[in-house]
């Protein structure tokens, strides 16, 4: 029992450092979601290619290999960032084509004559994205978008085998330490993984209520 | 246009700025794509001995190695995950709460903990804690199962609750009980509507294989660990692995978009959205919008 109180300050911090890498993985996947969601729907053939060449390539790949490539590859042409930075490019890069993908299907679901009407009162393709598609397009896939960003949450545990002190390394780390208490430190781990995945579920569901377009 | 109802046929005006953007677009890629072409090569990154050790016979052989290794494990975990998912997704749909509970708490704590955390505990708490020893192969292909039989559990009963009421108040009605109810009249036909959910999971079973590495399973990328640390050349190496893995999950993607029975083309390629990889329900529910959008035409 003493030695769980010896790592529990340990184990904390090291939530803390996932949730971290959670919270700006989601902040910058929904950004470059969003924005390659719109570019795959644009009228200039080019931004589609891009869009979809990138949501084709990264999502088929494993996120381990996405490690790979990002932790050991970008420093073999200069980049270098520090393994935390590291770990947040690849969760953004991995989670961005998911988002992309689920915002997009939100964007064509919103009916034709929505677009028509907003186009025939004179609004341009962004007006038209910015005022009438978006609004709407984000509010239908708040469910599927909850279940990608808890699997992002999921996802930030890869990170431990690429040099970031986030909670599963230094569970990792703390049961080689103390052998004899090794299921509590594991079930406080999972626990802590558990409940927020749970609260998050229910926080989105909760969002969704409030969002939701009352017809 | 094909592409989209958010633009109608370009006038004149129009087309011409598409035109504009379209080669600013172009002019964009291209710059960047050089920048990068010229930074690589300034790095020697193209140089032969980087890449020459790729097209060795002994290390394509040990790659190979390591992607049977994958898949076996994949494939093993895809059986299992098969029996623990439809056994869960009878449970979790049984009319005794003694059975749907533990069922329910099942699912949803396997959904909700990390496949490496599972993959870990195994690896490291069963021999110190339990004193069971698992082989590198078990401890990921269990792994792998406890997450993935939890995310079939849903896949199946979704299948069966998208099932008309009427499937089961029939089956009642010719006297029928629960169980040869759920195995003659709903489990086949849930299972025929979950075939390219299945395949999308298959998709989902060889991307976490990698995490095996961490274990020590000798998979397709624990094997280009050891290649690329052996020849120095880890952007070369874990490029061309990530395209093998590329390669390999499109063409379960394409058949999986086949088996769901909408003819690939059908859809111009532009608007099919993807769903493989994605949890679930998230899969289901862009599957709905996608059927809404349609419906919608």
């Amino acid at each position: 029992m003493n030695e769980i109180i010896e790592v529990l300050p340990t184990l904390l911090r090291s939530f803390g450092t996932t949730l971290e890498l959670a919270l700006l993985s989601t902040i910058a996947s929904l950004l470059v979601g969003t924005v390659v969601a719109i570019m795959r729907v644009a009228p200039i053939p080019p931004l589609r290619w891009a869009g979809t060449a990138y949501v084709h390539f990264v999502r088929n790949t494993p996120i381990t290999i996405i490690f790979f490539i990002i932790v050991f590859g970008l420093p073999q042409v200069g980049v270098i960032f520090s393994f935390f930075w590291f770990a947040v490019l690849v969760l953004t890069l991995y989670t961005g084509t998911f988002v992309a993908e689920t915002v997009r299907a939100g964007i064509q679901a919103i009916p034709a004559g929505q677009i028509e009407a907003a186009r025939s009162i004179g609004l341009s393709f962004t007006q038209v994205i910015r005022y009438v598609v978006l609004p709407q397009a984000l509010r239908n896939v708040v469910p599927p978008l909850a279940t990608v960003l808890i699997a992002l949450l999921k996802n930030t545990s890869v990170a431990s085998a690429f040099g970031v002190a986030e909670a599963i390394n230094s569970m990792t780390n703390l049961v080689n330490v103390h052998s004899t208490v090794v299921l509590g430190i594991m079930g406080a781990t999972g626990f802590a993984y558990i409940s927020l995945a749970l609260l998050l579920g229910r926080a989105f569901a909760w969002l969704e209520r409030t969002v939701a377009i009352v017809r | 246009m094909t592409t989209a109802n958010l633009f109608d046929q370009p006038g004149p005006k129009a087309a011409r700025r598409i035109t504009l953007f379209t080669i600013g677009a172009v002019v964009l890629i291209a710059i960047v794509v050089a920048y990068a072409v010229m930074e690589l090569a300034a790095r020697g990154q193209f140089d032969a001995a980087r890449w020459s050790p790729l097209t060795n016979p002994k290390l394509i052989l040990f790659l190979l190695q390591g992607l049977l290794n994958t898949l076996g494990a994949a494939a093993v975990s895809l059986v299992l995950a098969l029996v623990m998912g439809i056994g869960l997704a009878i449970g979790r749909l049984s009319d005794v709460r003694f059975v749907r509970g533990p069922c329910v708490v099942i699912v949803e704590l396997a959904r909700a903990a990390p496949v490496l955390l599972s993959m870990l505990f195994l690896f490291l708490a069963f021999p110190l804690a339990f004193h069971i020893d698992l082989s590198a192969f078990w401890t990921v292909v269990l792994a792998l199962t406890l997450y993935n039989g939890a995310a079939i559990a849903e896949i199946v009963r979704a299948g069966v609750l998208t099932l008309p009421s009427g499937q089961q108040e029939a089956a009642y009605a010719i006297g029928l009980r629960w169980w040869p109810t759920m195995r003659l009249v709903l489990l086949p036909q849930a299972l025929r509507v979950m075939l390219p959910g299945l395949i999308g999971q298959l998709i989902v079973l060889i991307k976490d294989s990698a995490l095996g590495f961490i274990v020590g399973y000798q998979e397709l990328a624990a094997q280009a660990q050891s290649a690329a640390l052996l020849f120095n050349n880890p952007l070369q190496t874990y490029v061309v692995v990530g395209l093998v893995f590329v390669l390999l999950n499109s063409a379960l993607s394409w058949v999986s978009t086949y088996v769901s029975g909408r003819q690939v083309g059908a859809d111009s390629r532009d608007q099919a959205i993807t769903t493989v990889g994605l949890e679930p329900e998230a899969a289901a529910a862009l599957r709905a919008l996608d059927v809404e959008r349609r419906m919608g035409r």
